[in-house]
């Protein structure tokens, strides 16, 4: 089958690159773009390592085909800090030890940023329904949860 | 290394700063095991049997091999025959030889020019099986007419008469178990099964190999361990160990999962074969086949208590499976089952059987959390039944200082009392329950575990310090290492980075298990730094013309000891290692040693479940978590490991298990339906740390990762059982057999 080729945008920055039709966007994320800050932890979108978003929307990367991304705008957890400035939820997740291993915390943080962005002020309830899409083996969620809070508490007051 | 009785204005030890590879790890900048890639490197992927039991006729290679694009395959024909059975069990894991011994078991793989290629090649192997009746269950494992897993794998240990799938036994106690039942005022005697789980880390197993004609290698691999990586493939690979470069990557996740291989064997027999780097990563259906599940379990307990509530006789007999090949785990479970308490009779007895299933690999506190379930879900009942608080019952027959634990040895200071009594003044124990909600408690314990570690603390000229240390940290160890070096020096955090190390970097450090790194490894740093302060002490000394025992480190600087010594202004780590150069070089500590002196683990939790008397769906509405760390050197990674554990548990006790049909092919291997616990699915883990010091080391500090998976199984059933009135004597206690318990009780 022939390759396709893309044209879009990650972290901002506009990317070409082709890709095979059945690929996922994940694979060409982390293969054709070298972005593997998005992880590949289930391939069949139950445990949110590779969330991003598209156009705004939180998905899970390897539930999105490669081609979709076409004139899409994608963001990624290299896209959060700005330069050398941590997100807010970059630097309350290290504030409240709000990691473990890691592995899951890239598609944390998208997800976090997302609700954040659609929900400023959510209760405890509402960021543990938000984030079920995205396991944690480590750290069972309670810091996650008030990292995630204090952040939203910041932001609220910046 | 004794408790220093004398120490307590710690400047470092029990703040909380930010770990050294959390940036990394928020940004995405972290590199884990499938993260790296090399120059011309090749995608592989593994062919996995499709049946629980069968031998391997014939396998046909040739049309994969023909496939453009291939450029490599093997099968357990391109691996030697070790002499050591525990290496030939390992590596007939990694690559099954004459029969396959469970569902997705490997039995050939591909390199190929990506990953399309790799698995469209999968697909041209042709493999013949013969398929031979399997067995699943432990307890039908057992029976003389089951079909045999292995042959003449027995120990010696195991009595005659049992069938070849029993590998181990083992019995442990004291006193006479017969004398103390006819004391008891009450007997208990109950059966319990657990399922088996998995350690469910959310990165997969994944490896880059290179390997030349030469014998020489090179591996980035997630691991616990990366010397022991080193040396189980080169024994495989029959390389020398200094030929074969191993570096571990960061690693997503292990719980005892990622402490032996499963794939890089195979990656690097691949890469030898093509002449090219290999990166290997399995995927989750193949993480849930083919790599380490718990064991399952079958457990009788016979508990004897007086009408006071004290224990007095008590035996277990444990019936464990670690899948296909023999397994010591059993061991484990038998020592732990009765560990906290204080018992003039007691024994227990425990099985290995071989089963159709995946070969066993550690899962935190491998063997305790469902010999302890049996246990603790036993005295509950009695507490029940004779009316006694179930704090004071444990407190009652608790272990302490002194006693003779079940298993052989003599406990020296120990936290579990001081849990107890915690979790009793704690306002969650006495806190209003809601409708259909209960409270349980449950006591837990682990061994902890010391042994191999390697430490080199290099002093830089511009006062900085570089701790290199051979354990993949999983927990926030790194951060732990740097506080201790801190502390020792008396320079701050900030000026200390500690690396973990690949296997040409340092000497020989044991796998990162058995709670043993921040005792272990911070034991070796604390040596490793006194070793540079004695060094820095005698450039001093040399400075100033006077005797090097006559210079002392003070407040992170050389100094004369006394007056008499003479009278110099104190040297700093930074003035002392900006001249290092004039006064004989650079400056490093070390050390190198076994360590022992780790010092148990207890612990206790409290927790509340309301379960749905329509659906027998349950949910933990509070948790409270208490354990001893001995000195708790990062409060939060402490806090991080209670928590972590003890959501595990939670997962254990209500949801995960691996499911078989009647055909022996696993029904669930995904995240979907192996289901872990979710962020919605759990409450706050609050969590108490007591700090009863192990007079093993000289903070106190005792392993804290694993004693949290162990209570959360029978805290569980004990809420329930008091919340809903239903006993549940099978795990997991998912919503179909609590709704049928209901049900039968009417």
């Amino acid at each position: 089958m022939k390759s396709i080729p893309v044209s879009t945008t990650v972290n901002g920055d506009a990317v070409d690159f082709v890709c095979a039709p059945g690929e996922t966007l994940l694979d060409a994320l982390r293969n054709r773009l070298s972005l593997t800050g998005a992880k590949e932890g289930c391939g069949t979108g139950d445990c949110g390592a590779c969330s991003v978003t598209l156009n705004g929307r939180l998905v899970c990367s390897c539930l999105v085909l490669a081609a979709e991304a076409e004139g899409a705008e994608v963001g990624t957890v290299e896209g959060m800090a700005d330069h050398d400035k941590l997100h807010v939820l970059q630097q309350s997740f290290l504030d409240h030890a709000a990691l473990q291993c890691g592995i899951c915390t890239p598609g944390i943080l998208v997800a976090s940023k997302a609700l954040l962005e659609e929900n400023p002020e959510p209760t405890d309830e509402e960021v543990r329904y938000w984030l079920a899409g995205n396991l944690c083996r480590c750290t069972g969620y309670d810091k996650i949860v008030r990292a995630v809070q204090d952040a939203a508490a910041k932001m609220r007051s910046a | 290394m004794a408790f220093d009785e004398t120490k307590h204005d710690y400047k470092v030890i029990g703040t909380r700063p930010v770990r050294p590879d959390g940036i990394d790890k928020v940004t995405g900048r972290a590199l884990y095991g499938a993260d790296l890639s090399a120059p011309g490197m090749l995608t592989a992927a593994i062919l996995r049997s499709p049946h629980a039991h069968a031998k391997i006729v014939k396998i046909d290679t040739s049309k994969a091999e023909a496939m453009a694009g291939v450029k490599a395959v093997v099968t357990s024909r391109d691996f030697g025959l070790p002499e050591d059975q525990d290496l030939r069990d390992t590596q007939d894991n990694c690559m099954a030889r004459d029969k396959v011994l469970y569902d997705g078991h490997a039995v050939a793989a591909v390199a190929a020019i990506n990953a399309q290629v790799a698995k469209a090649a999968l697909k041209a192997i042709e493999v013949e099986y013969e398929k031979l009746p399997h067995v699943i269950d432990v307890d039908d494992a057992m029976k003389g007419d089951a079909p045999l897993v292995l042959e003449g794998r027995a120990l010696e240990t195991v009595p005659e008469g049992w069938s070849q799938n029993v590998t181990n036994y083992c019995e442990f106690g004291h006193g006479d178990l017969d004398d103390g039942f006819a004391r008891a005022d009450l007997i208990v005697e109950r059966s319990f099964k657990t399922g088996a789980t998995h350690q469910g880390y959310i990165e997969p197993h994944a490896c880059l190999a290179s390997m030349g004609p030469d014998g020489r290698g090179e591996l980035w691999c997630c691991t616990q361990g990366q010397y022991m990586v080193r040396e189980v493939c080169a024994g495989i690979m029959e390389i020398e160990a200094s030929q074969l470069k191993v570096t571990p990557s960061e690693i997503g996740g292990g719980f005892g999962g990622k402490t032996t291989v499963f794939i890089e064997p195979v990656a690097l027999a691949l890469s030898r074969k093509a002449g090219r780097p290999v990166k290997l990563v399995m995927t989750r259906e193949e993480v849930f086949r083919a790599s380490g599940p718990t064991i399952h379990s079958s457990t009788d307990v016979k508990i004897g208590m007086t009408k006071d509530g004290t224990i007095t006789a008590a035996r277990a007999d444990l019936r464990y499976s670690g899948g296909c090949y023999p397994n010591g785990t059993c061991e484990m479970g038998a020592q732990a089952a009765f560990a906290p308490y204080d018992l003039k009779a007691v024994r227990t007895y425990g099985w290995n059987a071989l089963t159709n299933r995946p070969k066993e690999i550690s899962y935190r506190a491998p063997g305790a959390p469902t010999a302890i379930y049996a246990v603790e879900s036993v005295v509950d009942e009695m507490c029940q039944k004779l009316g006694l608080d179930p704090v004071d019952v444990r407190l009652k027959n608790a272990a302490d200082k002194g006693t003779k634990s079940s298993y052989g040895v003599t406990f020296e200071d120990i936290g579990l009392k001081a849990t107890l009594e915690a979790a009793k003044a704690h306002p969650h124990y006495t806190a209003p329950l809601g409708p259909n909600q209960g409270r349980g408690l449950s006591c837990g314990f682990w061994f902890n575990f010391g042994g191999n570690a390697s430490v080199t603390l290099s002093v830089n000229t511009d006062g900085t310090v570089n701790v290199t240390e051979g354990n993949p940290d999983i927990g926030g160890s790194r951060a732990s290492i740097s506080m201790i070096a801190a502390e020792e020096l008396g320079i701050g955090y900030d000026r200390v980075r500690t690396i973990v190390a690949d296997t040409t970097s340092i000497g020989h450090s044991d796998t990162t298990d058995g709670s043993r790194v921040t005792f272990t490894v911070g034991l070796a740093t604390i040596k490793a730094a006194r070793d540079a302060k004695t060094k820095m002490c005698a450039r001093a000394a040399a400075l100033w013309g006077i005797d090097p025992e006559a210079v002392e480190w003070v407040d992170g600087a050389a100094q004369p000891s006394g007056p008499n010594a003479g009278k110099f202004p104190p040297m700093s780590l930074a003035e002392i290692a900006a001249v290092s150069f004039q006064t004989g070089g650079p400056i490093a500590g070390h050390h190198e040693s076994n360590a022992d002196g780790a010092g148990v683990s207890f612990g206790v939790h409290l927790c509340d479940i309301e379960v749905d008397p329509e659906t027998g769906a349950s949910k933990v509405v509070r948790y409270t978590v208490f354990q001893d760390a001995g000195k708790a050197i990062h409060p939060d990674y402490v806090e991080g490991q209670l928590q972590g554990g003890a959501v595990q548990g939670i997962g254990w006790a209500l949801n995960e298990e691996y499911i078989y049909g009647e055909d022996g092919i696993l029904q669930n291997p995904g995240f979907l339906d192996y289901r872990v616990p979710v962020a919605s699915d759990l409450p706050p883990i609050d969590t108490v740390i007591l700090e009863v010091p192990n007079p093993g080391h000289p903070y106190g500090v005792r392993g804290v990762g694993e004693t949290s998976i162990v209570p959360p199984l029978a805290a569980i059933a004990n809420a329930m059982s008091r919340g809903a009135g239903v006993r549940l004597t099978q795990l997991p206690m998912s919503p179909p057999r609590v709704l049928s318990a209901l049900m039968a009780k009417g």
